[in-house]
């Protein structure tokens, strides 16, 4: 991994009840996740994907770069921007930003229809 | 937004109650389900022990499990005046440490960390920091709400 390098991308449509799943697993039962009507009722478009849910996948794509290993993912920080939605692809991408003491620092973005969901992301991985 | 006299900075510091989570192999198993992390070491013991970890080992972003339970409080809490219906999560950071595996137990705790008004909307940065039965940090989390003006 070298300064420049696109890190693989990752897709991933997240299905129609998604947010139920990740609602259990999470515990975060806000409804405007997992309920359309409400969602509707508070002026959204439908429900919506939970962030943490996104960042997820930004980690998931960054220690992917780093062979699968959880260790070799020190650090994450995002940004949550935008809304994400069940039923629409989801295109994780990245940037290796420089590398240092065998540390890359990976610029990354989440985008759903090119709307960014999540944006500044910025992991440190291990390398080599 | 809450009554100016509510926005209060010396909040800042503020910390509340550990929070203790017992890490559960089908716990880690159900999360890792719901995000798409496939890889052998978060399902199979065995595979977990051949890559070196004491059992099946949770993905990173699987801090969010076992540091609900300490962010609860501390976003409810009145003192601050969160008015959670026009509240934005709107950054996050994890550091992380040791892994966690199954049959850990990792103990939260939540402070307010630092508290601002910017562009008319006000921002409330909480910090957590999670360690293992053994003392080791297993995350530290930096979690920033924003709440909108009305």
């Amino acid at each position: 991994m070298k300064d420049g390098d696109q890190i693989p991308e990752l897709r991933v449509t997240p299905d129609r009840y998604l947010p139920h799943r990740y609602a259990g697993a999470s515990g975060d039962f806000n409804p405007i996740h997992i309920d359309p009507e409400f969602a509707k009722n508070v002026g959204l478009p439908g429900n919506i994907l939970h962030g943490l849910y996104g960042m997820a996948q930004v980690a998931r794509a960054n220690s992917a770069a780093a062979g699968g290993d959880p260790r070799k993912l020190k650090r994450l920080s995002v940004q949550f921007r935008g809304m994400g939605f069940p039923e629409k692809e989801i295109v994780v991408t990245g940037t290796v930003k420089e590398t240092r003491d065998g540390v890359a620092v990976i610029e990354t973005v989440a985008e759903q229809d090119g709307n960014q969901i999540i944006r500044n992301a910025q992991a440190e991985v291990e390398v080599g | 937004m809450p009554p100016i006299e509510m926005f209060d900075r010396r909040n800042v510091g503020k910390s509340y109650p550990p929070y203790e989570y017992e890490v559960g192999r089908e716990k880690i198993r159900e999360y890792a389900n719901a995000v798409g992390e496939n890889e052998p070491v978060y399902h199979d013991p065995d595979a977990a022990k051949a890559a070196g970890f004491r059992n099946v080992v949770a993905p990173p972003m699987f801090a969010v499990v076992y540091s609900a339970g300490a962010m609860g409080p501390a976003i409810l809490d009145p003192e601050l005046g969160i008015n959670l219906m026009m509240m934005l999560h709107g950054s996050q950071e994890f550091v992380w440490g040791e892994p966690v595996v199954a049959g850990d137990t990792i103990t939260t705790q939540a402070q307010v960390k630092e508290m601002y008004e910017k562009d008319g909307r006000q921002f409330f940065v909480f910090e957590s920091v999670s360690k293992n039965q053994d003392g080791a940090e297993t995350v530290r989390g930096t979690w920033t709400n924003i709440v909108r003006g009305g």
